[in-house]
């Protein structure tokens, strides 16, 4: 039997409500083990991608600079990379804050908001920096297939997945592409 | 071949004298792909989803009148192309969001983008700020969504006979605005019964409190794709006003 593909995942400014869609495999999970086996991923609770994977599922957009950093091991490790859901794609929900100054964002939450006790901006060392705007992943790595979505289906990430290990591009049939 | 006939994608298609080849197509049952085009109100060639190739130059469908032996290509990978290009740029230039928008579902610009395969944006996103009008008690504008096809515009002014909407601004500066003297929607002539207030191919303009009536999931063109519905729905409309 074939050596198995190495999958990787990762959720950056996303909800991991496309990791919960994708168990929504069911049982096919165990014929996906099969298939592949999970690197870096909150799966495994594996760390950091090894130096070669087959396929990286990126949800979420790139809010902070930790997600710019994973996002970038990702790119480095994955030989196919795909944007999986609606934020990873085009920013999402988290997006709409790029209407409104990263200033304003930070006062209306830790200084002037309902309810804030002792006010103050976080600035501990350990938290990533906001950046100014969420970013969709294609405008900061080169993302080589994109699953939409909100969540993307089960059967949609299933469709996705055996393709790829099936050496073919992936296509979805028209009821499996949403952007809902 | 008799008089009048056309081809497009190599079936004959019978026009009337005046037609549009958009409303020879539409007669016929075929589905040319658009977002500004409705026959009750007068062909503006907006959306430019129309596109087709006229004995090998391009033209936009909805303004172009049939004439006899003329050879029409439509569904063609170049002109699906140019049209997904169409839409991706649409969806980059404003604010859709589908997860979070009612119209998801019943939506002719997600209609278009699902059927011509759009996976991805292609481009970087502008995230233009855009206001949003919710002082009319029936209906909502967020112009957000709005894609500058004009529909409300033109249905307004020839259906409703109100001037309720125009497009104000040139490129990246256009917007709807509303002619009342607060500029509001609660001070203009717009009620929840005119077209203008229901033409909306997107979610810019929506009716109050009839929110997810329908679930996701269950909507128009969540199982069928636009180009059944769109044949189904025009035909009898085209034939209804044109004859």
């Amino acid at each position: 039997m074939a050596e198995k593909l190495k999958i990787a995942t990762t959720s950056l400014g996303g909800c991991f409500g496309c990791h919960m869609s994708f168990l929504d495999i069911d049982e096919r999970i165990i014929d996906l083990f099969d298939l592949v086996e999970f690197d870096r991923s909150p799966l495994t609770d594996i760390k950091h991608c090894s130096e070669y994977v087959d396929i990286g599922l990126i949800e979420g957009g790139v809010c902070n600079s930790e997600n710019v950093h994973t996002l970038r091991e990702f790119r480095k490790s994955c030989k196919v990379l795909i944007a999986v859901g609606a934020c990873a794609i085009n920013g999402g929900l988290p997006a709409l804050r790029n209407f409104i100054p990263l200033e304003e964002c930070l006062a209306e939450s830790y200084l002037t908001g309902e309810g804030i006790d002792n006010p103050q901006i976080p600035s501990d060392i350990e938290l990533p920096l906001l950046l100014d705007k969420v970013h969709p992943i294609h405008e900061l790595v080169k993302v080589d297939y994109f699953l939409p979505g909100c969540p993307p289906s089960g059967n949609a990430f299933w469709r996705f997945i055996t393709d790829l290990a099936a050496g073919k591009t992936p296509t979805l049939p028209y009821d499996l592409v949403h952007y809902d | 071949m008799s008089e009048n006939t056309l081809t497009i994608d190599g079936k004959p298609v019978h026009f009337k004298d005046g037609d549009t080849i958009m409303e020879a197509a539409i007669r016929a049952g075929i589905y040319i792909p658009h977002l500004c085009h409705d026959p009750e109100l007068k062909p503006q060639g907006n959306c430019k989803m129309c596109e087709v190739k006229v004995n090998g130059r391009n033209c936009s469908a909805c303004t172009f009148p049939a004439a006899e032996g003329q050879k029409v290509l439509n569904n063609i990978k170049e002109l699906n192309e140019n049209r997904r290009i169409i839409v991706q740029m649409l969806f980059v230039e404003g604010n859709h969001l589908c997860p979070g928008c009612e119209k998801s579902g019943n939506c002719k610009l997600q209609a278009i983008a699902y059927s011509v395969g759009m996976m991805e944006y292609r481009f970087p996103l502008i995230y233009p700020k855009r206001e949003m009008d919710t002082s009319h008690p029936d209906i909502l504008l967020d112009r957000n969504r709005c894609i500058f096809c004009e529909m409300c515009v033109r249905a307004g002014r020839e259906v409703d006979g109100k001037e309720v909407f125009a497009i104000s601004g040139r490129g990246i500066g256009n917007h709807l605005i509303v002619n009342s003297p607060s500029g509001l929607l609660k001070d203009s002539l717009l009620e929840v019964t005119d077209k203008a207030a229901n033409v909306c191919p997107v979610g810019a303009i929506i009716i109050k409190r009839h929110g997810f009536e329908v679930p996701i999931g269950q909507r128009i063109y969540d199982k069928k794709q636009i180009a059944e519905v769109s044949v189904a729905t025009e035909k009898v409309l085209e034939e209804k006003v044109h004859g």
